[in-house]
């Protein structure tokens, strides 16, 4: 009898995506157009941690290139796979419904449009975009759950998804007006619409965390409510749950990292749809497997498109937008099929 | 175990309850019977405090308004009539379910809230399906799997709704044996909606009818159970005769 192992943590698979998301970040750092030694790398990075102090025979130049653009854009990477990922866990399951991802209930779009106010207002760099951002993204949720429930009808998965739509496409409609109507930022604009890690140093990764570390933390502390919430309203009651107060918390904390990771790294799709599904056919469907496997693997998921993104077509970088459809389209069918297969 | 005194639950100004006193004792099943529509699973919901109402229910003495939402759920434990079954979850996972009563808003269940969930797997014998999705199981596997939820709440009311109509008649026997012993030997207060007349008759000890939105006749099945009331509340044309072993048995006639 194996019950043990069903409730606990898949602790075998934890270690083995969080060792995948460890060979991500190394050869994240390690891999660009100037050459380093992999050896002198780690010792670079030893460096740097409190109260060692290590000569990693790297020349200044070199120490900025590993400090001051590869390892900050890499953790951003992480930072903003795991977030993105874990928000669109947490959609699908407050809203019980496969297809909810960031994206399509229209926080993305809510944040794309914000931002972009705040980038023709004030420039790319203020400290204003994010906060536009994120108020853009509530705004977005709330049109898309009044939307929802209006017409007196039920809040079903499906009103809410189409809510979702036409909010988006309401917002990215607004959005792109904004942009047209101001021709000297639409550069800057578009660059940051498709989606892109910064290599401006620790200044992304500092205005990321905050968002990240909330919204992770909450939805990994709300992931057995997450599976209560699956046997429906009434019988979350009848368990003593109060299921708005569950969706409140769990929505908030989703918007405010989906919010964090546009504003810090663009419109990245896919993300929340594909990691938490492939997460999905490895361990099942509860949600006290999936929160915490859904973080290790996003994070992994995106420093490993990024690299992707710098080097496939390299000197030229491939939005990263671009390469987590393209990779992790055709990937997430394999799984699919193979796992299909195997159940059978 | 529990008493409702004039609970009233109205639905858009028309009362689908109106004005139900009942009670359950420790131990006790009482079956619910009625037509479609009479109001059984809205007064089941209110007594389990999810659908809102008037009058006063009461657990163990208190009512439930002074218990908060997680109190109540400690208290009684519900089998609805289509329970959700998340398809891809393991029986393990959704059993565990029902320790959500006993947990912390955000807290993880223990190794007791493990041990509890599989004693309830254990005494329903779907210990051998833990691991299984709900998906792959029959319908009367399913069944089981809601009722060792119910179990691992460790409630001492059980509200059944009509537990046992998507089953059939060697499942149901099943199921409803199931309920009977584990209210011998947990003393449960059971209180069952429930469309089989003659189940109804041969598992609860007192039947309670129900006609638009208020109780009848209350009492043992032989007085609920005449010919005249069932064709009464349900324009049914029936037989009530008594089975071998003296159980009375519920006959429809063709006309």
């Amino acid at each position: 009898m194996t019950v043990e192992s069903s409730r606990r943590l898949p602790v075998l698979l934890l270690s083995l995506v969080g060792g995948v998301l460890l060979v991500a970040l190394l050869a994240a750092v390690m891999i660009g157009p100037v050459d380093l030694r992999p050896s002198a790398v780690f010792l670079e990075i030893f460096d740097h941690l409190p109260l060692v102090d290590v000569d990693s025979g790297l020349d200044a130049r070199q120490a900025a290139i590993v400090w001051e653009l590869r390892l900050p854009r890499a953790v951003l990477g992480a930072l903003v796979g795991a977030t993105l990922a874990v928000a669109g866990a947490a959609y699908q399951g407050v809203f019980r419904n496969p297809l909810a991802d960031p994206y399509l209930l229209g926080v993305a779009a809510g944040a794309g449009l914000g931002a972009t106010i705040a980038i023709v207002a004030v420039g790319s760099g203020s400290v204003l975009v994010p906060i536009a951002a994120f108020v853009g993204a509530v705004l977005a949720v709330v049109a898309t759950y009044g939307l929802g429930s209006a017409g007196g009808g039920r809040r079903t998965g499906t009103t809410l998804i189409l809510a979702g739509v036409a909010v988006a496409a309401f917002l990215t409609a607004a959005q792109t007006f904004v942009q047209q109507r101001h021709a000297e930022t639409i550069r800057e604009v578009y660059a940051w619409i498709l989606g892109r890690l910064g290599t401006t140093g620790w200044g992304d990764v500092a205005l990321m965390a905050p968002y990240a570390a909330i919204s992770i933390v909450v939805i990994v502390l709300h992931r057995r409510l997450l599976d209560v919430l699956a046997v429906g309203e009434d019988e979350a009651r009848t368990l003593g749950v109060r299921p708005e107060r569950v969706r409140t918390a769990v929505v908030i904390a989703a918007t405010l990292g989906t919010a964090g990771a546009v504003a810090a790294s663009g419109l990245i799709g896919f993300v929340g749809i594909v990691v938490p599904h492939t997460i999905r056919l490895l361990v099942g469907s509860s949600y006290r497997a999936i929160v915490p496997m859904t973080v290790l693997g996003g994070a992994a998921f995106l420093v490993l498109a990024d690299l992707v993104a710098r080097t496939a077509l390299s000197p030229s970088e491939i939005p990263i937008g671009v390469v987590t459809a393209f990779v992790g389209g055709p990937f997430f069918v394999v799984i699919l099929r193979t796992s299909r297969r195997g159940a059978q | 175990m529990i008493e409702t005194q004039g609970v009233v639950v109205r639905y858009n100004g028309r009362a689908a309850v109106d004005g139900v006193t009942l009670s359950v004792a420790p131990g006790e099943w009482v079956g619910l019977i009625g037509p479609n529509g009479a109001g059984k699973s809205s007064l089941l919901g209110a007594i389990s405090g999810t659908v809102t109402h008037d009058g006063v229910v009461r657990i163990a003495g208190r009512p439930a308004t002074e218990l908060g939402r997680r109190a109540a759920a400690r208290a009684i434990a519900v089998v609805p009539q289509n329970p959700v079954l998340p398809e891809d979850m393991d029986v393990i996972d959704y059993v565990l379910l029902g320790r959500t009563p006993h947990l912390g808003y955000l807290a993880a269940e223990t190794d007791a809230d493990v041990a509890v969930t599989e004693a309830a797997l254990w005494d329903l014998g779907i210990i051998h399906l833990a691991d299984r999705p709900l998906g792959s199981l029959s319908g009367g596997e399913r069944q089981r799997c809601v009722l060792a939820r119910a179990l691992a709440q460790e409630a001492p009311v059980l509200l059944l709704d009509e537990p046992t109509s998507a089953l059939d008649i060697g499942h149901r026997q099943q199921v409803l044996d199931l309920v009977a012993d584990l209210r011998r030997t947990r003393s449960l207060a059971v209180l069952a909606a429930m469309h089989d007349l003659t189940l109804a008759a041969q598992y609860a000890d007192r039947l309670a009818l129900m006609i638009d939105g208020r109780i009848t006749i209350e009492g043992a099945a032989g007085e609920v159970l005449t010919e005249s009331t069932i064709a009464a509340f349900s324009g049914a044309r029936v037989s009530v005769i008594k089975g071998p072993d003296g159980q009375i048995v519920v006959v429809p006639k063709r006309r």
